[in-house]
């Protein structure tokens, strides 16, 4: 027998019971991954933002071109495009700034709205630079650290001082 | 701090009262405000002196508002497994925050209508709860809650992204409104996945008990706003609440169409139900849920009439696993947490008996 969803053999014979009626499949291994999958009740659901990048990326990226913008890091917090892509978790509040290009469409796609239109801070915003300062700071001071070089993290820690 | 959790063991938390606006089917109106410093690293890139800084500035800044004073203020750190998941049974911190390693506490108010999570995915997560269908309050109060930290921290804030979050999907609003609803008879007439499918075409989520991931226990489930960017938080919130009334309804009907044509089923089926509560010898949780669920719409339809619904709510929290053994006072194995609980059901609900005769 053959797989009801392709040309290879049937190996997988499922009765699904959850409906009114007992419904049969007839799958290859593959399909049948994919049947279970989809309709196991237990898995979580993928999560929004990784399938939104993952087709966005196939759309719109050449291999060569993604790896290049793979490798991007922020300046301030050292996050890759990579490590964002995989995790989905953006690294510094800078990153909305510095992978703006990227994000856009991203945003767009998850809310159909580029813009903030709800509450604002009410004792006004800092300007971002001063902010995003101290971040890029802080994590040189760390790497000037790790690599002993304590000469250039006490110039880094007495630049802080001064912003703080 | 253990002395406050103990002192909350015994009680229920103010979203769990059972009172409220349509408090039949709609258990607890939920709101939560995702924040995050201006001058921080998000929780990714966030080293453990990064996080212990956060924590410090954070906790600093809770303490200068006078009106908190009498907040519980908890370092999730240095709990041990079973007072973490205890804080996950009440809602008071997410299961994220419970398993993540590394400085992060919570400040919880006394009535547990708010509490305010630092260091989980975001550096705030502030959440405000309220029984029945309550949104607009909440609303409220949770303004007000992000303004007090707003005086005295510098949010990372976007001209025109607005409040910006680790994850894309929260930025702008930071928002997450839900309401949890108790749906069993749409669960039995099987309308249940036709109901959730249209609320999805609508951008809303349909998530279980414990919010993401987490499977619908006992027919409870909460919906919420999916999309944060875009709308004011009023509008985001009416959209969740304009919901609610057609979903209340449905479950009504399907209510009343189990009465009309089953009765003596729906009866049956409800009475074995308490009657296994009253009885058991040794029950899991799941089972626990499973038949208190049933007990509560029987009492709703007045099919059970010597119960109410407050003890049944609070019978869903403390048949949880930690909740037993914090209110037994010693850590069980599942076995003997199953045999503790049925004892603390027989006592409750005979308790609940008793107290209708006089």
């Amino acid at each position: 027998m053959k797989c009801q969803n392709c040309e290879k053999p049937a190996t997988f014979h499922i009765t699904e019971l959850t409906g009114p009626q007992p419904v049969e499949h007839h799958l290859c291994e593959g399909c049948a991954k994919n049947y279970l999958s989809e309709t196991d009740p237990t898995a979580t659901p993928e999560p929004m933002l990784a399938n939104v990048l993952a087709k966005q990326i196939k759309l719109g990226q050449a291999a060569e071109e993604l790896a290049r913008l793979d490798q991007r890091s922020c300046p301030v917090c050292g996050i890759t495009f990579h490590e964002f892509r995989t995790k989905g978790r953006l690294g510094c509040p800078h990153d909305y700034t510095f992978f703006e290009r990227e994000l856009t469409p991203l945003i767009l796609n998850i809310h159909g709205e580029p813009k903030h239109a709800g509450k604002r801070p009410r004792c006004g915003v800092v300007a971002p630079d001063q902010q995003t300062e101290r971040i890029r700071i802080r994590r040189e001071m760390k790497e000037a650290i790790e690599k002993e070089d304590y000469e250039r993290a006490s110039k880094l820690r007495d630049e802080l001082r001064r912003l703080e | 701090m253990t002395i406050n959790l103990e002192e909350l063991a015994s009680r229920c938390g103010e979203w769990l009262r059972g009172s409220g606006p349509q408090s039949d089917i709609v258990i607890s109106s939920r709101i939560r405000l995702a924040r995050n410093l201006a001058d921080f690293p998000f929780i990714r890139r966030c080293n453990e002196m990064d996080k212990a800084a956060i924590e410090k500035a954070c906790h600093h800044a809770i303490e200068q508002v006078d009106a908190w004073r009498s907040l519980i203020y908890v370092d999730v750190g240095a709990l041990t497994a079973v007072d973490r998941q205890f804080l996950v049974e009440r809602q008071l911190i997410s299961r994220e925050l419970a398993d993540t390693s590394g400085p992060r506490s919570v400040a919880i108010e006394r009535q547990e209508t708010f509490s305010i999570m630092v260091n989980e995915e975001d550096h705030l997560r502030i959440q405000v709860m309220h029984s029945g269908l309550d949104l607009t309050s909440a609303w409220e109060q949770i303004n007000q809650i992000d303004d007090l930290l707003d005086e005295r921290l510098n949010y990372a804030f976007h001209e025109r992204l607005g409040y910006l979050t680790a994850c894309p999907t929260n930025v702008g609003t930071g928002m997450r409104v839900s309401v949890m609803l108790h749906l069993p008879a749409l669960v039995i007439t099987q309308q249940i996945e036709k109901a959730f499918r249209s609320l999805q075409k609508m951008g809303l989520a349909v998530r279980g008990l414990y919010g993401e991931g987490s499977q619908a226990m006992g027919d409870f489930y909460q919906i919420s706003n999916q999309v944060t960017l875009g709308k004011s938080e009023t509008d985001l919130i009416q959209q969740v609440v304009d919901i609610i009334p057609a979903m209340i309804e449905y479950e009504r009907q399907a209510r009343a169409f189990l009465v009309k044509e089953s009765r003596k089923d729906l009866h049956d089926r409800v009475s074995r139900a308490y009657g296994i509560l009253c009885t058991a010898q040794t029950i899991s949780s799941e089972e626990t849920l499973h038949l208190l669920s049933s007990v509560r719409m029987g009492v709703n339809l007045e099919l059970i009439k010597d119960l109410d619904i407050p003890t049944i709510n609070k019978l869903v929290i403390h048949t949880q696993p930690a909740h037993l053994q914090k209110l037994r006072g010693l850590e069980l194995e599942t076995a003997d947490r199953n045999v503790e609980r049925a004892n603390l059901l027989k006592s409750q609900l005979r308790r609940g008996l008793g107290a209708s005769d006089n």
